[in-house]
């Protein structure tokens, strides 16, 4: 994020930032996908760069509190009901229950309202709470199955959390769960990533993500393992290859880079993409909360700052809290727009994006077969999305 | 000045044996600089020469000496100008030879005291340094009049820092060297031993008067080339310009010449007057051609104008420059140019970067080639991609290698001569420590790394001189470069068959990794004609995808997004395989050691 910052300095220590007014073309009230930042983690986990905050659990509803007085300030971007709403984290569910709770019943109705959950947060008690507040899909961290590999990545929930979990919000009847999983987890063999690709199945989840573990700058995971990454870094090619094709063979649809569903064909003919990430992929604005959060909206996009103390004392003083600003041009938008719709298995359409692809870029794409470009529309082939970073480089402007 | 008064010499010497710390001393001695106005070594006057220890270009400085008049001539000290060196000295009559006490005889010295010998100059051998506490004067002093079938006793043994034995130096130059002969009365003759390009005043011309007389306004041709000019001014150094009325026979001096060009008059020709011209020319003018090629390249494309405008510039001030445009596939425009040997490639390169602030790729150096073609024409390669691929013979140029080491490192420099493609002339004990070397050898097997393994072999000891003795036949190949099929201009080669495979496998294990993957596999070949005797494989990448993509990170990816399409902008195309710029600058550049 570029530190451009509209907003006034402040005067003097401890003085907060005044509230920076909406622009005019902001106003208008059609944002329909909400972000909200839950930062409370247990502990934090050697690979994650996320704005996370460990502990902290009697500041919970005074962050409850701002989070709510933000969503006032920002209310007027927002459609009502919102399409989807999404809590993320940090732990979302690690999160005070009575303060989560009074969160979700503040919050305005969405069609989809996801939580991240980490398995050994998940009871049932939490889980009905949960359906009862209105969640309908959870997301949950579960990473992998062996107990070494959690234990490389500092995780504390095990197989047993994770089935656990599964079943706590079968019984509490939700039918859309995603499973977060990892490969690549230093030491992992390729027999490793299959047995954890069948317990995932076993478990028939909705949805799927499948990342490889990067190794983040500055954390003390890439501290620790950086060269063990580097290493196999020639054996991990064929790991990417071997989820798509086990998980596409087991009837999931391979809908963005790393992200799976259950095609509609074996789901009773439901959509089951997670629609407010799709929002993302789309292009489409949305409005964050939080420390940290970031929104998006028409040519601007700012980011809250990550310090808890400082955002929850400027909203309960009723400002604005410290935000980043950056400007977002046409052509820049447009750009992000193919960075972001070639990750999706869906054609991206043309229209209002010609200026943003390199037609030489493009036409050597396609002779190379990475690219299909039919009339009016861009996507990449099977082969083509495994290397979509670097073709997606070739083909924008 | 009465023409036995005259006395034209020169000074040889290896670079740090104190020729300069003399040429000073000299003129502080002789009233010309007082020691006030004395700048320390003030006959090299380009900044690079004086780091570098070397003079490029000659000049001539006139000093009073009890009566007489002595003008003292520079050399360029290094075998690159050996014509220049050779010119030089034909001016003179006689030439002090100068060795350092401590360091004995260097291959350099040798081969420039061969030349004044042959010249028939009066040798004045000059022990220097003898205050140094490891100075060894006795010993220098035999080997030197070994050398020069001299009598020790009439070695002069000095030192230039201290002052002590300079006035000798004088007197002896005076006793020892003779007056100039020439005819006063005949046609006028002059032997152009140097130029330099003044911005102002165009080329200005280092001459010695052999017959007749020279003044200012009057019409002057150069016999070889057939220039004419006005000479605008004549006059002498002491230490800087004067104008004089005349240059009379035997004198040294300068004549401003108006000429805008460097290369319309070159150094080895003959003036004469035109109201009445002499028949024959003197002897020994050659055209210097260059021996050394190699591509020069903007490292940004966009230099190209300054990089043409500073070799045009260059160019004024150096005849032996030679350049012509030259376009690679895989490093854009530039210039194909030739130098007279690998220090005169440095210094143009150095002053390219230097003086002109460009940033430049070099190629790999080759030499001239001469190919006879299946119509008998024979032709001169300068560029391996323009070797014939027909063709019934080549030869290359050879030469002759002196070398001088002690006696414990005359195996490791045979063997080295001999991987060399070498051929042994003899070997000779120069004292019980020392031994000159002498090989034959491809100028091709020099121009690559020759002198920094002798160094390293020798640590540093050896000492290292060559004349060109010509162009021989020679088993050759051409070895080309291909990648993902399509041949690398750039990169094609030159080497004796025996050399071809395992220089074309080091260079395609280069190239593979300098080469990131691509989207398939990329072969990488080194190939003679149409047989590939090498080859390596670029695997095709399988993945590359940013993992995790979601509403926080669109502005970071999108910067990351940015700075990959900037690089692929960078790439070269080479058919359907793009390659950075970086993978053919670390195969080609020279001076990072690696070669």
């Amino acid at each position: 994020m570029g530190a451009v910052d509209h907003a006034p300095r402040p005067s003097s220590p401890g003085e907060q930032r005044a509230p920076a007014p909406a622009p005019p073309e902001l106003r208008p009230a059609n944002v329909s996908h909400l972000y909200v930042h839950l930062p409370f983690c247990a502990h934090r986990c050697g690979y994650c760069d996320f704005v996370t905050v460990v502990g902290r659990a009697e500041e919970h509803d005074r962050y409850v509190d701002a989070l709510l007085a933000e969503l006032e300030l920002e209310r007027e971007l927002l459609a009502r009901p919102l399409e989807t709403l999404y809590l993320g984290g940090g732990t979302p569910t690690l999160t005070r229950t009575g303060a989560l709770l009074r969160l979700l019943a503040s919050l305005p109705p969405a069609a989809e309202v996801t939580v991240e959950a980490n398995p050994e947060t998940v009871t049932s008690p939490l889980a009905r709470a949960l359906r009862d507040g209105g969640v309908t899909r959870v997301s949950l961290g579960a990473q992998s199955f062996r107990p070494d590999l959690l234990a490389t990545l500092g995780r504390r929930a095990g197989a047993a959390d994770v089935r656990r979990a599964v079943y706590a919000l079968r019984d509490a009847s939700f039918d859309n769960i995603s499973l977060d999983l990892l490969y690549g987890i230093p030491g992992q063999s390729a027999a490793d990533l299959d047995a954890d690709l069948a317990q995932a199945l076993a478990l028939e989840p909705e949805h799927l993500s499948c990342y490889e573990l990067e190794a983040k700058p500055g954390t003390r995971f890439t501290h620790r393992h950086g060269a063990e990454l580097g290493a196999q870094a020639e054996a991990l090619e064929g790991y990417f290859e071997h989820v798509v094709s086990r998980l596409t063979a087991a009837g999931y649809r391979w809908y963005e880079t790393a992200n799976f569903c259950r095609a509609p064909s074996v789901a009773g003919g439901r959509d089951l993409r997670a629609r407010h990430n799709l929002a993302y992929w789309r292009g489409r604005d949305y409005v964050g909360l939080g420390i940290g959060a970031v929104s998006t909206v028409g040519t601007r996009r700012w980011r809250n700052r990550p310090s808890l103390r400082a955002y929850v004392g400027a909203l309960l003083r009723g400002a604005r809290p410290a935000r980043e600003f950056e400007e977002l041009p046409g052509p820049v938008r447009e750009r992000e727009r193919v960075l972001l719709g070639l990750r999706l298995d869906e054609p991206l359409a043309l229209a209002g994006l010609e200026r943003a692809f390199d037609a030489a870029g493009l036409a050597r794409a396609e002779r190379l077969g990475l690219v299909e470009h039919r009339p009016g529309t861009v996507a990449l082939t099977r082969r083509g999305r495994f290397v979509g970073g670097a073709v997606t480089a070739d083909v924008v402007a | 000045m009465d023409q036995d008064r005259i006395r034209n010499f020169s000074i040889i010497a290896h670079i740090d044996h104190g020729k300069s710390t003399l040429a000073d001393r000299i003129l502080e001695l002789t009233g010309t600089v007082s020691g006030r106005e004395m700048r320390e070594q003030l006959l090299d006057s380009m900044e690079l020469e004086r780091e570098r220890g070397i003079t490029i270009k000659a000049q001539a400085v006139r000093v009073p000496w009890k009566g007489y008049e002595l003008n003292l001539i520079d050399t360029p000290g290094h075998v690159d100008f050996t014509y220049e060196v050779s010119r030089s000295l034909q001016a003179c009559e006689g030439a002090l030879l100068v060795i350092d006490a401590a360091q004995g005889i260097e291959a350099q010295t040798l081969a420039n005291a061969y030349l004044a010998i042959e010249n028939d100059l009066e040798i004045v051998p000059v022990v220097n340094k003898i205050d140094l506490p490891q100075a060894d004067p006795d010993g220098t002093a035999a080997e030197v009049a070994e050398l020069i079938g001299d009598t020790a006793d009439h070695v002069l043994r000095i030192s230039a820092k201290t002052g002590q034995g300079v006035a000798e130096v004088l007197d002896t130059i005076v006793e020892r060297i003779p007056a100039p002969a020439g005819d006063a009365h005949a046609p006028a003759r002059a032997l152009v031993f140097d130029s330099s390009y003044d911005q102002y005043r165009g080329v200005v011309a280092f001459v010695r008067v052999v017959d007749g007389s020279f003044r200012a306004r009057e019409a002057v041709r150069a016999m070889a080339q057939g220039t004419r000019f006005e000479a605008e001014e004549v006059g002498f150094f002491s230490p800087t310009m004067r104008a004089a009325e005349v240059l009379e026979t035997g004198e040294v001096g300068y004549v401003v010449t108006g000429l805008k060009d460097v290369s319309r008059l070159r150094v080895g020709d003959t003036l004469t007057s035109e109201r009445a011209p002499a028949g024959e020319p003197l002897p020994g003018y050659k055209d210097v051609k260059p021996m050394v090629f190699a591509g020069l390249f903007p490292t940004d494309s966009d230099d190209y104008p300054e990089l043409r405008d500073a070799l045009e510039k260059l160019k004024l001030n150096d005849a032996a420059l030679f350049y012509e445009p030259e376009t690679s596939q895989a490093l854009g425009f530039g210039f194909r140019c030739g130098f007279l040997g690998l220090l005169h490639m440095e210094i143009v390169r150095e002053r390219l970067e230097r003086e002109f602030d460009l940033d430049l790729l070099v190629t790999a150096p080759n030499v001239a080639y001469r190919v006879t073609t299946p119509t008998g024409e024979v032709v001169e390669v300068h560029n391996p991609a323009e070797m014939p691929p027909e063709r019934e013979a080549v030869d290359e140029p050879y030469i002759r290698a002196s070398v001088i080491v002690p006696k414990e490192y005359v195996g490791s420099v045979m063997e080295l001569c001999n991987d060399r493609r070498g051929r042994f002339d003899h070997l000779e004990y120069l004292s019980e420590e020392r031994v000159l070397l002498v090989y034959e050898l491809p100028l091709a097997e020099i121009v690559l790394d020759f002198y920094d393994q002798l160094k390293s072999r020798t640590r540093g000891y050896a000492s290292f001189d060559y004349d060109l003795v010509g162009f021989r036949p020679s088993e050759l190949a051409r070895v080309d470069i291909l990648v993902g099929g399509e041949p690398v201009d750039a990169l094609s080669l030159i080497v004796h068959r025996d050399a071809a495979h395992a220089r074309g496998k080091a260079l395609v294990e280069r190239l593979r990794e300098e080469i990131p993957r691509q989207y398939f596999d990329v072969a990488i070949q080194a190939a003679v004609g149409s047989r590939v005797i090498a080859r390596e494989t670029v695997k095709a990448k399988r993945k590359d995808v940013l993992a995790k993509c979601y509403g926080g990170d669109v502005t970071r990816k999108r910067k990351l997004l940015e700075r990959q399409k900037a690089g692929r902008r960078r790439m070269k195309q080479v058919g359907a395989v793009e390659v950075p710029q970086e993978a053919f600058l670390a195969v080609l550049n020279l001076g990072d050691g690696k070669r």
